[in-house]
């Protein structure tokens, strides 16, 4: 046990400090710890936490996806355009999205690999590609999502079983202490279960981590090297997909921001450090990196009930991503090697 | 004759000087299909007029600042995410203090961030990405509490707009300005210690380190060149809009990491030439404007931009594969 | 017991890079049940022979056969399932992974597609007792680990694969003398399986002692094969470097007193590496630190550099007292102190930088006129760098990494002495680097003793700390447990001291 916690400080860290702000959160908040409100915080962090995961996989392999909030907008735009009519339709229109988002990710992968371009530089213009794209789609804010699917899916799980008639509405005896729990918390957490998990047990995931630590150890151990740097990026394109997909729902809307995009990229970059994981690569995870979401999510929270002046918000954030950021440089001050600060 | 030919031939050439050449020869092409476009829809050819060119020179003497900075960063296998609030920052300092004092207070928040941001690179080895990243969010956060409570003024001084819309022998200051920028930049890159030892720090840090090379500085340095390049183009770009305005600088962060990557530097730090820089600022602009011309809409302009970056790099066709 | 047909059989294969002919019509066959030793000079072609045969890299000309059937690896992977595993000197170890993710790497065992990590510690644990490493803990990280320690998870990871050709690398350089031991041990155990063992060190003695073939390449060329003692050693170093190799060692001046020292150290501490070392250095000598390897030694000459925090005691260098606070401080301080460093790869040299750079890399200042660069200045200098030190390249503006292993040594070496310093220390300078090379470096360092130097040398070679050296402080655990110097001087008593074995002077 001794072992785990050494071998994930970071992680371990990162997690320690969300549940002390989660917590502080709550009992700042005047209706702190009811369902409501965890609801609708956990509405607002899911895009944002898939960003986050989807970030992490190429940044493993000390790489970089400038693409992901570019393809979370462009499968936003697609979803607004698919996600409705009869319910097979539905389930169509979000199979079609996801793929999308996965087939873009699968793009990025080729480019890098075969066409041997710098990830942060490849990915960059693949962004752009993926705006031109969604505004192609989208020219102006707008498109419908079925109605039902978006109360289901931002709400708790009773309403979804109430919508969708399962468990007698919600009612029976083995469902009530499921009843509260949110939705969208379940979708990220779920995802991250039955994608993430496998995936780093898997030896592609093994080899993404060991790109990240030594690519040539890496090649010479006979590691499929080209196979896991496609499917890292191809998988950061799905998780970006679903953050797409879900903002869709969320807001039953399509909206080709290229600002947002923007933004959304940057703050899966720092979602990714504050989680634990090492920009140089090898070391960290998804799960890190959607505890690091949520801490961020949090922290903007936080504005809203302590009534900051809003001028003053913008500055907050950025001194507090800034020194969460350079905690990391603590250790930094205490090498007394000085060669192992270069790697 | 023919041996200066036989240097131009492709095999002959340092492999940092092959990229510029594409460049250029792919903004000829940008000329060449505008000219085709607008002969056809206008029967008239604006782009190879010298006034049109020499207006695009302008309008990329704003761009050019900031690369020429940020070349310094990715040099050293860095990048500077901190631009375009510091960009902002010093415009707005510099209409606020107004005056004789305008200018130099502007460049003056530009060293500040390039000394911050090297401190936190350099000293404290935080990864530049995420640093910057963070430096960048506190000065949006600063401009805003700033801009907020009051309405301080955000007018440009008279030299700002003269420097940047101004005419000086019938070429705008503004490319002046670039060139002096510039000719400090290439001299330093090439012809002075510091500049090898950028390269050297960039390539590989620890040996430059060990060969008693002050890497701390060297890296400061170079942050400390990025924002006062960033702050230059700030200033210039609120002379040339005559007001200082939130988020001016948001658009020039992506195009100057392109416009320095296409010239040929490589993004990983240790090698690129400045010319090379120089030429992909003149793509940039040169392939904006072709495009606005056609009157190409947004989606459109962002799918060539993105196409045109990858195809370019294809063609560079850099990266070795890691056997060992 | 060996059989009839080779295991492995190269015929006529050539490879070069660049301009450079790598191999040249090789014909080379290795059979079971051997330890077949290949010998030769830094660019002799050891390294490209066994990374064609590990399916590194790919012959220009010519047909690699195993076990009498042609093969052609597209990557090392292919080579890994034919049989064929090889350790290299660059360990293939990831440092962020356990040790048993790291030995089952490429091929773990595996439950419902999942890697199953239970079965992989036991695997671990089998292969780490079978090289009586039992100490090392399956699911620790690599990077935790020594690099005597990582050496052997590697060897773990070797036989893991159950290979029918063994290629060792320099693969003992690292280890433990108690590991040494272990791995001889387990050669001999896999000669007697059937496997055929390739082993290339450059320790002659290690050679004689455990191989019973030998094979000398020279200029990428295989000169000869033959059993071991079919040779006298100086034979063999006259085929491997073609020529006759007379008194290795320039001869050393005779000295009545020692001079007044340049470098003074006493009481040196540094975190539990440096446990109080005295040490004194005069201009005109050269003074060698003996010792086992992780005896301090690195850290000493990091210390005296200005690398390293936090160090203790009292160093005096010239006029000037205490410790450099960097490199920069070292080199233009007011006694000029210049370190050749472990690894020229990554610590010597900008490897993709030019030979000219790298050349300067020391000395901006001094070639500069104001702010910028004078060329005349710096032409000069470069050339000079390079007559001195006799490095033939192409053009200074070629990337350094196209010179070979001795060259490269040579440009570090150019690097500093280019920043004139007083003290020189060096770190291993002749690692990896052939005959020829050496000599000339020998040469060198006495000529710049000679010339009022002070010079500080580390080498993990005996012969050469009695052949260059004055005299020399053997270090223990971070201490000086014996000067010797004259007639003391001598491998037994170097050894016993490394040991920390009675008290010899």
């Amino acid at each position: 046990m001794t072992r785990l916690l050494a071998q994930n400080r970071a992680f371990a860290g990162a997690c320690l400090l969300l549940a002390l702000l989660w917590l502080t959160y709550n009992a700042l908040h005047p209706r702190g710890f009811s369902a409501a409100v965890l609801v609708q915080n956990a509405n607002e962090s899911v895009a944002i936490g898939f960003v986050a995961m989807a970030q992490t996989v190429p940044v493993l392999m000390g790489g970089l996806d400038l693409s992901v909030g570019a393809v979370m907008t462009l499968t936003n735009c697609i979803a607004s355009a698919v996600v409705s009519g009869s319910p097979a339709q539905i389930v169509l229109g979000m199979v079609l999205t996801l793929a999308a988002g996965t087939a873009f990710g699968l793009m990025n992968g080729l480019v890098v690999v075969y066409g041997r371009i710098q990830p942060i530089i490849a990915t960059l213009a693949t962004g752009a590609i993926a705006i031109g794209l969604a505004l192609l789609i989208r020219p102006q804010p707008g498109g419908s999502i079925d109605d039902d699917l978006s109360w289901a899916l931002t709400n708790q799980l009773v309403d979804f079983a109430d919508t969708y008639g399962l468990a007698e509405g919600g009612k029976t005896w083995w469902f009530r202490p499921f009843a509260p729990l949110p939705v969208p918390l379940l979708l990220l957490v779920g995802t991250a279960f039955l994608a993430w998990i496998p995936f780093r047990r898997s030896i592609t995931g093994r080899t993404v981590y060991a790109i990240g630590s030594a690519e040539g150890a890496a090649y010479m151990s006979g590691l499929p090297i080209a196979r896991a740097k496609i499917a890292a990026f191809t998988l950061a394109g799905f998780f970006a997909a679903c953050g797409g997909l879900y903002l869709a729902i969320q807001t039953s809307s399509g909206n080709a921001d290229v600002t947002q995009a923007g933004a959304y990229t940057l703050n899966s970059i720092a979602a990714v450090v504050l989680g634990g994981t090492s920009l140089l690569g090898g070391i960290g995870g998804a799960i890190g990196s959607l505890v690091g979401a949520l801490m961020l999510r949090v922290i903007s929270f936080y504005f809203r009930i302590l009534s900051v002046d809003p001028l003053l918000q913008p500055l907050i954030e950025g001194l507090v991503l800034l020194a969460a950021v350079s905690l990391g440089a603590v250790r930094t001050l205490r090498v007394r090697n000085r060669l192992e600060l270069f790697r | 004759m023919t041996a200066t030919l036989a240097r131009l031939h492709p095999r002959n050439l340092r492999p940092e000087t092959r990229p510029i050449l594409i460049a250029a020869g792919f903004i000829l092409v940008i000329l060449a299909l505008g000219t085709a476009y607008t002969l056809r829809a206008q029967g008239t050819a604006p782009l190879l007029s010298p006034g049109y060119l020499l207006q695009q020179l302008q309008i990329g003497a704003f761009l050019g600042l900031v690369a020429a900075g940020m070349m310094m960063v990715i040099l050293l296998g860095h990048i500077d995410l901190s631009v375009p609030w510091t960009l902002t920052a010093a415009a707005m300092m510099a209409t606020t203090v107004g005056g004789p004092w305008a200018i130099p207070a502007g460049l003056a928040v530009g060293v500040a961030v390039g000394l911050f941001n090297g401190f936190g690179v350099a000293v404290l080895r935080i990864p530049s990405m995420i640093f910057t990243l963070g430096v960048d969010s506190v000065m949006r956060g600063l401009m805003v509490a700033h801009t907020g409570g009051f309405a301080p003024r955000t007018e440009a001084t008279p030299l700002m707009r003269s420097l940047a819309a101004g005419k000086l022998l019938g070429i705008p200051t503004a490319i002046f300005v670039w060139a002096a920028v510039s000719l400090v930049v290439a001299v330093t890159l090439s012809r002075t210690g510091f500049g090898r030892s950028i390269y050297a720090t960039g390539s590989r840090e620890g040996a430059a380190y060990l060969s008693g090379i002050r890497t701390r500085l060297v890296i400061t340095g170079a942050f400390v060149a990025s924002g006062l390049c960033a702050a230059a183009a700030g200033c210039l770009l609120a002379g040339y809009s005559t007001r200082a305005y939130q988020g001016m600088g948001n658009a020039y962060l992506l195009p100057a990491i392109a416009a320095v990557v296409l010239g040929g530097t490589r993004i990983l730090g240790g090698s690129g030439r400045y010319a090379g820089t120089v030429v992909g600022v003149i793509l940039i602009v040169l392939l904006n404007s072709v495009l606005s011309i056609m009157q190409m809409p947004e989606a459109g302009r962002q799918i060539i931009y993105g196409v045109v970056i990858i195809g370019m790099l294809l063609v560079y066709g850099r990266n070795e594969r890691v056997t060992s | 017991m060996q059989s009839e047909q080779p295991q492995v059989v190269l015929t006529g294969v050539s490879k070069h890079f660049g301009g450079v002919r790598a191999l040249d019509n090789v014909d080379f066959a290795c059979r079971r049940g051997t330890i077949h030793a290949v010998l030769g000079e830094n660019g002799a072609g050891k390294s490209t022979l066994i990374k064609i045969l590990a399916g590194v890299h790919r012959p220009d000309a010519g047909e690699v056969r195993l076990a009498g059937r042609p093969v052609a690896f597209a990557n090392p992977a292919e080579a890994t399932r034919a049989g064929i595993v090889c350790i290299f000197q660059e360990l293939s170890l990831v440092p962020d992974l356990s040790v048993a993710d790291n030995i089952a790497i490429a091929d773990p065992p595996k439950r419902l597609g999942l890697i199953d990590r239970r079965a992989q510690n036991r695997r671990a644990e089998r292969l780490l007792a079978r090289i009586d490493c039992a100490d090392i803990d399956p699911r620790d990280l690599v990077r935790d680990l020594s690099l005597s320690r990582r050496q052997m998870v590697e060897i773990a990871k070797a036989i893991g694969r159950a290979p029918s050709v063994l290629i060792l690398d320099e693969a003992t350089s690292a280890l433990t003398a108690r590991d040494v031991e272990t791995v001889y041990a387990l050669l001999a155990d896999l000669k007697a399986e059937g496997v055929a063992s390739i082993f290339i060190s450059h320790r002659m003695h290690e050679v004689e002692a455990l191989c019973d073939t030998l094979s000398v390449f020279r200029n990428g060329r295989h000169i000869e094969t033959f059993a071991t003692g079919a040779r006298s050693p100086a034979e063999i170093v006259r085929l491997m470097i073609g020529r006759d190799v007379e008194a290795q060692f320039p001869p050393k001046p005779a000295r009545p007193a020692r001079p007044e020292p340049l470098l003074s150290v006493k009481g040196l501490r540094w975190e539990n590496r440096l446990n109080g070392i005295d040490l004194a250095v005069g201009r005109g000598e050269i003074v060698g630190l003996g010792g086992l390897d992780g005896a301090g030694q690195k850290e000493l000459l990091l210390a005296l550099f200005g690398v390293l925090r936090g160090v203790e005691g009292t160093v005096r260098t010239g006029a000037a007292t205490g410790i450099p606070s960097s490199p920069a401080a070292a080199k233009s301080g007011p006694a000029r102190i210049a370190l050749v460093p472990e690894d020229r790869k990554t610590e010597g040299l900008m490897l993709a930088r030019p030979i000219a750079d790298n050349l300067l890399a020391a000395s901006f200042g001094r070639v500069s006129r104001g702010p910028l660069i004078d060329e005349t200045l710096a032409r000069a200098a470069i050339d000079e760098a390079l007559a001195t030190l006799r490095i033939k390249i192409g053009s200074p503006s070629d990337p350094v990494a196209t010179l070979s292993g001795g060259n490269q040594q040579k440009v570090v070496i150019a690097k500093w002495l280019m920043a004139r310093p007083d003290l020189i220390l060096l770190n291993d300078p002749t690692r990896g680097i052939d005959v020829g090379t050496k000599q000339e470096l020998y040469r060198l360092m006495r000529e710049l003793a000679d010339a009022g130097k002070a010079i500080l040398f580390y080498s993990t070679d005996y012969a050469e700390l009695i052949g260059c050296c004055d005299r020399v402080s053997v270090l223990y655990d971070g201490t000086v447990v014996a000067e010797l110097e004259g007639e003391a001087l001598t491998e037994e008593a170097l050894v016993a001291a490394a040991l920390n074995i009675g008290a010899a002077a």
